[in-house]
């Protein structure tokens, strides 16, 4: 195949405001090749790319196409230059069909005909493999249907440089493999194609040539068959890293949350959860995989008591085996109920009588811690309230896409976000910021959060640093049930495996993790046991360290029971 | 009398029916115009406005001329309504105030502004009587034909217009590249402005468009179904609240909003036409507002996506930089 240069960056830079996104950037695009830009978040691969696809303007130097300088100031001077851009987030109507998405916008001069686009577009299905019901709606479709959509509403446009921003994301390891072989088809065709992306295998896996960047500079680009994993890694982060998970075997393990049989249906009237049962064990890692919007959140929600459900219980073990009895949770009444029934014991084992004690003797034993509980206290969770239940030590920590969406306030600093969980505890009508502060305080410094001080308002930190203060705040509480969705998005690799690594000691230390996450490969190497969601239906529960990525799509997918 | 009800509902219902068209437009195009009322104000005044100049012109009533009276009359209501349309269009899609509260102060100022054109200093209304009997004239004006004929083409202009700006409507949303591409403003701005649509242009022209066929209704009330007489303001906005009112009732389509209108001038009119205390026509008169509660209830259940407000309504765009 002949290479010909059809694209050049020539010093290219930006900056917002006073972060300099791209510095002096030179690299190249050839005809009929896949090039990977690879790099971690916030490297400027995406800026670079958007600059190429209209939606910023460079602040300096020069793009040639075709060996001549163009300007591109809008998404329609690219389309016009032949280049199409498929960004992460969808930009689709739901209500509106595939082919309505297609032909929005084009004005090619015809008469508007949906007739002729559905033939043309069941024409490139043809040549490139794909399958799509042009009649669909967008809202109907899964996330591999809407991409398909978007590929094929760029090359409608006659694009012949495709740019697709983290295609994977989303996708299950059988819907990779498609989009790939079609990704190939497409060059073999004699168009370019640039993946964004920051998963090496990935890289390895589709490209041609790879470039890589960081922090706004372009280190290199080379052909992948010349590097590996390793190097590359290198390349990107700027250092040596060992990418390890510490993984422990599973320590006695004890039930800690038996989920039986969770309905829940959302204002759609669809299910969402359809009867989901399963058990989380203290000092393990319990993995959910499964395409986004398969019911994870739903399931964490209701186990946080945000989530009205259907039917189902939730029994929650709550660790008190040999733990003294206090007053903190337990009335008086309580205690004396309980220990007629024979539940506790003193510390050398034998039972607990408190029949003929004074209130004042009752009392100074617990007090004391005297008394102990004889086994684990077993109630359902559907019975309290979100607040209860949070009490209990049950913790969840989700980053939503918008990373400010859920749980914490984005003018308020540190301090104060640490505040939210606790403010209250304190017994004066004033609050004491004293507590916070210095958990704040040992946070930054734990998670290596960056922010000029803790009083900064957490907008202004970056998305990562924002995402440290969250699980921060959450691991903080040493709980006894961690729910963990998505802690990593948006993560660059160092901040990644610290997270994980949090997670590894929480397991350590004898917490129920439950992590929901979205690349396979670290579901894989985190967790001891993995539960696959489909739809909202629980396709299977597997152990970690025996099970392939691709069982696991297969259960991600699966139809039926 | 059922033929009397049937014309009555039928011309009460085009009053609801251009201010329904005009704010369907609007919303598709994502903007939540509740200045509606008040551009329809506007919209009569000017209408009347321009009838008074062209009546005070001629030397005897008997002159007036159909075509040049409603022409005249039709291009000032167009002027006062769009112009009225655009103070909206202005705040809302280029300065991007609160659509809600920028359409109440319009509605407001609307109905205070007509309120003072009306005046007879400014509206002289001696002719006006024969103004109107040619805003009425229809196929069919002899009161003893028969009753199909006279509830079909008994009718003034003003009747057919609204029926074939409605089918017009319709077919441009459903059929046209212009339809799909105004809907796409309203569900998303942000995907609109992406493929190269020129949001603000579709904005602009939802809205004044939108505003021109809105002023028609009340032109139509005051010149034809009240005989030509300017009692307040305050009954077209009334018509105003419900136009808007029936745009959800009609999901959003121009063909339904056909039915829908003539549906709720039905109702209107039944009031009148039962009879009762006047306590008791007030409770009938509530029964398009309490219909349309009961179709925002069913529609709020969410069987259909289709049949949901434009996912963008209300909002307004700000195309991002990071």
């Amino acid at each position: 195949m002949a290479k010909e240069v059809l694209i050049e960056f020539q010093n290219i830079s930006k900056t917002f405001g006073s972060i300099v996104a791209n510095d002096k950037v030179c690299m190249d695009v050839m005809r009929g090749e896949i090039l990977s830009v690879l790099g971690e978040n916030g490297c400027g691969k995406t800026t670079l790319m958007n600059m190429l696809a209209g939606i910023y303007y460079p602040d300096g130097g020069r793009i040639l196409i075709h060996g001549k300088e163009v300007t591109i100031h809008s998404p329609k001077d690219a389309f016009d230059q032949k280049i199409g851009m498929i960004h992460q987030h969808f930009k689709l109507i739901p209500v509106f069909t595939a082919t309505e998405n297609v032909v929005l916008g084009v004005k090619n001069g015809s008469r508007y005909n949906l007739k002729n686009a559905k033939k043309t577009i069941g024409e490139m299905c043809e040549r490139y493999g794909f399958h799509i019901d042009p009649d669909k709606k967008i809202y109907e479709m899964s996330v591999s249907e809407k991409q398909t959509v978007e590929i094929i509403k760029v090359l409608y446009r006659g694009a012949d440089i495709l740019i697709l921003d983290e295609p994977t994301a989303v996708l299950t390891p059988q819907e990779i493999e498609k989009l790939f072989a079609v990704l190939r088809a497409m060059r073999d065709d004699g168009k370019s194609i640039i993946i964004i992306t920051h998963k090496l295998n990935e890289v390895m896996e589709i490209s041609d040539r790879v470039s890589v960047l960081r922090k706004g500079h372009h280190i290199a680009t080379i052909e992948t068959k010349d590097t590996n994993v390793q190097e590359l890694t290198e390349m990107m982060v700027g250092k040596k890293i060992t990418l390890n998970i510490d993984r422990e075997q599973v320590k006695d393990p004890a039930d800690r949350l038996v989920i039986n049989d969770l309905n829940c249906t959302n204002a759609d009237g669809v299910k969402t959860l359809d009867h989901v049962s399963f058990v989380a064990r203290s000092g393990e890692i319990l993995g959910i995989a499964g395409i986004a919007g398969s019911g994870q959140k739903e399931l964490l929600e209701a186990i946080a008591g945000l989530q009205k459900l259907d039917s189902g219980e939730i029994i929650f073990h709550r660790p008190k085996k040999d733990l003294p009895v206090s007053f903190f949770h337990k009335t008086f009444k309580q205690v004396t109920d309980l220990a007629a029934e024979g539940k506790f014991h003193y510390e050398d084992g034998t039972p607990v009588d408190l029949t003929g004690k004074s209130k004042k003797e009752i009392r100074s034993l617990v007090n004391d811690g005297k008394i102990l509980f004889n086994e684990d206290e077993i109630m359902n969770l559907r019975d309290k309230t979100p607040l209860q239940i949070r009490e209990l030590g049950v913790r969840l920590s989700f980053v939503p896409e918008d990373r400010l969406g859920m749980g914490l306030v984005g003018n308020m600093d540190i301090i104060d976000n640490m505040m939210l969980r606790s403010y209250r505890k304190g017994k004066s009508i004033l609050v004491n910021r004293k507590r916070p502060e210095s958990l704040a305080d040992q946070v930054v410094k734990g998670l290596e959060v960056v922010t000029p001080d803790l009083h900064t308002p957490v907008r202004k930190l970056s998305g990562g640093n924002v995402q440290k203060v969250l699980v921060g705040r959450e691991i903080s509480s040493a709980p006894k049930v961690l729910m963990a969705a998505y802690p990593v998005r948006g993560l660059d690799i160092n901040s990644s495996y610290l997270i994980y690594n949090l997670l590894s000691k929480q397991k350590e230390d004898g917490a129920a993790v439950i992590f929901v996450g979205e690349d396979l490969d670290v579901l894989l190497g985190l967790c001891d046991r993995i539960l696959v969601l489909n739809a909202g239906r629980v396709t299977g529960i597997v152990d970690a360290r025996s099970v392939t990525k691709e069982e696991i799509g297969f259960m991600m997918t699966k139809t039926g029971a | 009398m059922l033929t009397n009800f049937l014309i009555g509902a039928i011309a009460l219902g085009v009053v609801l029916l251009y201010g329904c068209l005009g704010e369907t437009l609007m919303e598709k195009a994502g903007q939540l115009n509740l200045g509606i009322p008040g551009i329809m104000c506007m919209g009569t005044a000017g209408g009347c406005f321009g009838a008074a100049q062209y009546m005070n012109g001629l030397a005897a009533a008997e002159d007036a001329a159909w075509l040049p009276l409603i022409l005249i009359s039709i291009c000032f209501s167009i002027l006062f309504s769009v112009l009225t349309g655009l103070i909206y269009a202005f705040l809302t899609v280029t300065l991007r105030c609160n659509q809600n509260i920028t359409g109440l102060a319009i509605t407001t100022f609307g109905t205070g502004l007509s309120q003072f054109i009306m005046d007879p200093v400014y509206v002289p209304r001696d002719r006006f009587g024969a103004a109107s009997a040619l805003f009425a004239k229809g196929f069919v004006n002899d009161p003893d034909a028969n009753g199909v004929l006279r509830i079909f083409f008994s009718h003034g202009v003003f009747v057919y217009l609204a029926i074939a700006l409605a089918v017009l409507f319709a077919y441009v949303l459903k059929r046209t590249r212009l339809g799909l591409h105004l809907s796409a403003v309203g569900e998303s701005p942000a995907v609109a402005d992406a493929v190269g649509i020129n949001v603000t242009a579709y904005k602009y022209g939802a809205i004044l468009i939108g505003s021109a066929v809105a002023g028609f209704g009340g032109l139509f009330y005051t010149m034809d179904y009240l005989k030509g007489s300017w009692e307040n303001a305050s009954t077209i906005e009334a018509f105003g609240w419900l136009a808007i009112a029936l745009v959800i009732f009609t999901l959003w389509r121009p063909n339904l909003s056909i039915f829908g209108s003539i549906l709720f001038g039905a109702l209107l009119i039944a009031a009148f036409v039962l009879g009762g205390s006047s306590s008791q026509k007030e409770l009938l008169k509530l029964l398009p507002y309490v219909i349309t509660v009961l179709v925002l209830v069913f529609t709020s259940i969410r069987n259909k996506k289709e049949n949901q407000p434009p996912a963008h309504l209300g909002l307004n765009y700000f195309r991002e930089e990071r």
